[in-house]
């Protein structure tokens, strides 16, 4: 299969030690700046969890790292390899290796559950179709979807959902794997087996790992480092430990549930979400 | 907005959304064509699929369809024959008619209907739910994925499925050929036979793939344009459907003048 079983030491020293390094990332919808200059690194084999408030700039964030959006400015390193800079198809050759588990699931609801991983082996490698099969059920296995093949994705629940669409996004052995809000919609026993799950990944595969959410919960239990966006600007980055340490305002405002205060002009609200001046004020 | 500023960005809307046809249509044929020439091999099995949804799925429909336009076409011509005596060139006035317009025109209607608007609500829905965004995060270009399968399958329907309506046209205008000219079968099927040249049926079958290339592209692409909420999907294949209507008609008018001025005298 396409696990890469070399040990760390014998990769290049670039690439055992930062799996992601992001360098003044800018990032802009039409005119919109949503990313002001972002900075960070992420270790190979770590965890970082993005947290932010909605407007902050996370999902943004996160569909620029997977390669979704192009920043406007700034650098993108994966795996050693400056990702803006590559043509389209040494991008693909890296978007082999990461596996992305979206928001809803986003599993194709024409295919079976089973077809639905074993569609990036069926496309980009040469196996026959007894070793595919044979690596759904190992998939399936790992994320606790025995015997679910042949289920179609509408019969699955919210949670069963989430888990096939790691499945599949573990079908390529990655070495990366990004979450957009795993926990988002699912009860807090369905939530926490999963935050189980990424543990047990986090484990067993010493992948580098990175989740999006505003769980708290989750975040404190599978981090490593968290970052904290706040209109598209990191306030702050650090263990789990620091950051609940902080005494940064915006921080504890996020970390201690504080609400907003009350508002109720429209351009306020604007403002509030993304730290813009609106243009039009009286 | 001044009028002038409104028709202009409008036909500069309009020229854009002609242009991101053009690529789309662009990319799906280099990855019918030209990909698999360079290694990249291509999935014939997705186009089969297709072309069983797109084709066989809708002949019965066209069947129906074109029997009815034929017939139609036999009433309408010999309405205005029989005052000039001439009613016996009814059957050549159908084949004529179906073969150059009617066939190609009225299964290009069909598959807008069935094909057209399938082709949107089943992307658009792909890119409510982030199934688009998850094949790029995969490497599976979507227009190789989604959109290449439906361009073969179309290309090679379309002129399939225009030549059974012409023929099932000629039948329903045999119909009243049989019943109410003086026609039997044998001789409705000479007189169609002597009456149609062999330009009548080919310039009927390109406008029948350009079409179907036309309602292809408009498809995917109001699929991929949808906005995020299930409404939107719904908004998208109405679009779909009118506007490939209008430029089905358009391109129509394109063909049937070119093939009119490069007419051999």
């Amino acid at each position: 299969m396409a696990t890469d079983l070399t040990p760390k030491s014998e990769s290049s020293p670039e690439t055992a030690e930062v799996a992601i390094d992001v360098k003044n990332l800018r990032v802009k919808y039409g005119e919109r700046e949503i990313l002001h200059g972002i900075n960070f690194e992420i270790k190979a084999g770590e965890t970082l969890v993005i947290l932010g408030g909605s407007g902050s700039g996370k999902s943004t964030l996160l569909r620029t790292l997977v390669g979704l959006e192009l920043p406007s400015s700034g650098e993108l390193w994966i795996r050693g390899q400056n990702f803006g800079a590559l043509s389209e198809e040494k991008r693909d050759e890296i978007r082999k290796k990461v596996g992305m588990s979206f928001q809803g699931g986003a599993l194709f609801g024409s295919l079976s559950v089973g077809d639905n991983v074993a569609l990036p082996l069926r496309e980009h490698t040469r196996l026959d179709e007894s070793t595919i099969e044979i690596v759904v059920r190992l998939k399936l296995d790992q994320v606790g979807l025995s015997g679910f093949e042949n289920y179609m994705p509408a019969q699955l629940s919210g949670g069963m959902k989430k888990r096939a669409a790691i499945a599949r996004a573990l079908a390529m052995d990655p070495e990366i794997l990004f979450f957009d809000e795993p926990s988002a919609g699912l009860d807090p026993i369905i939530a926490a087996g999963l935050d189980e799950l990424i543990l047990k990944l986090k484990k067993a595969f010493r992948m580098t790992i990175v989740v999006v959410t505003h769980e708290l919960a989750s975040a404190y239990l599978i981090a490593d480092r968290m970052i904290l966006l706040d209109k598209g600007v990191i306030v702050a980055n650090g263990t789990v430990a620091e950051l609940r340490a902080s005494q940064q305002p915006r921080v504890r405002q996020f970390l201690d549930r504080v609400p907003e205060p009350e508002i109720s002009e429209e351009l306020d609200y604007l403002q509030m979400l993304t730290g813009e001046t609106p243009p039009l004020r009286r | 907005m001044p009028l002038t500023a409104s028709i202009g960005e409008a036909t500069i809307n309009g020229l854009a959304y002609i242009g991101g046809l053009a690529r789309l249509t662009g990319g799906a044929a280099s990855a019918v064509f030209i990909e698999p020439l360079r290694g990249r091999q291509f999935r014939f099995s997705r186009a089969v699929h297709q072309a069983m949804a797109i084709g066989v799925e809708a002949l019965p429909i066209v069947s129906l369809i074109s029997f009815f336009v034929g017939t139609i076409l036999a009433l309408q011509g010999a309405y205005e024959l029989r005052t000039l005596g001439a009613l016996q060139l009814v059957a050549s006035a159908v084949a004529i008619s179906m073969t150059r317009e009617l066939g190609p025109l009225m299964t290009a209607i069909v598959i807008i209907g069935r094909s057209g608007s399938s082709f949107a609500a089943e992307i658009g829905t792909m890119k409510v739910n982030e199934e688009i965004d998850a094949l790029e995060t995969m490497a599976l270009e979507p227009v190789n994925f989604l959109v290449a399968p439906k361009f073969l399958a179309m290309i090679l329907m379309a002129p399939l499925l225009t030549t059974w309506a012409d023929f099932m046209g000629v039948l329903g205008g045999a119909l009243f050929g049989v019943s109410n000219a003086g026609f039997t079968l044998g001789t409705y099927f000479t007189a169609t036979l002597k009456a149609l040249v062999l330009r009548d049926i080919v310039t009927g079958l390109i406008k029948s793939v350009m079409f179907g290339i036309v309602i292809t592209a408009v498809g995917c692409q109001e699929g991929f344009l949808t906005g995020l909420g299930s409404e939107q999907v719904g908004r998208s294949t109405t679009s779909a459907v009118v506007k490939s209507i209008f430029l089905v008609v358009i391109v129509d008018l394109i063909f049937t003048a070119i093939f009119y001025f490069t007419a051999p005298r």
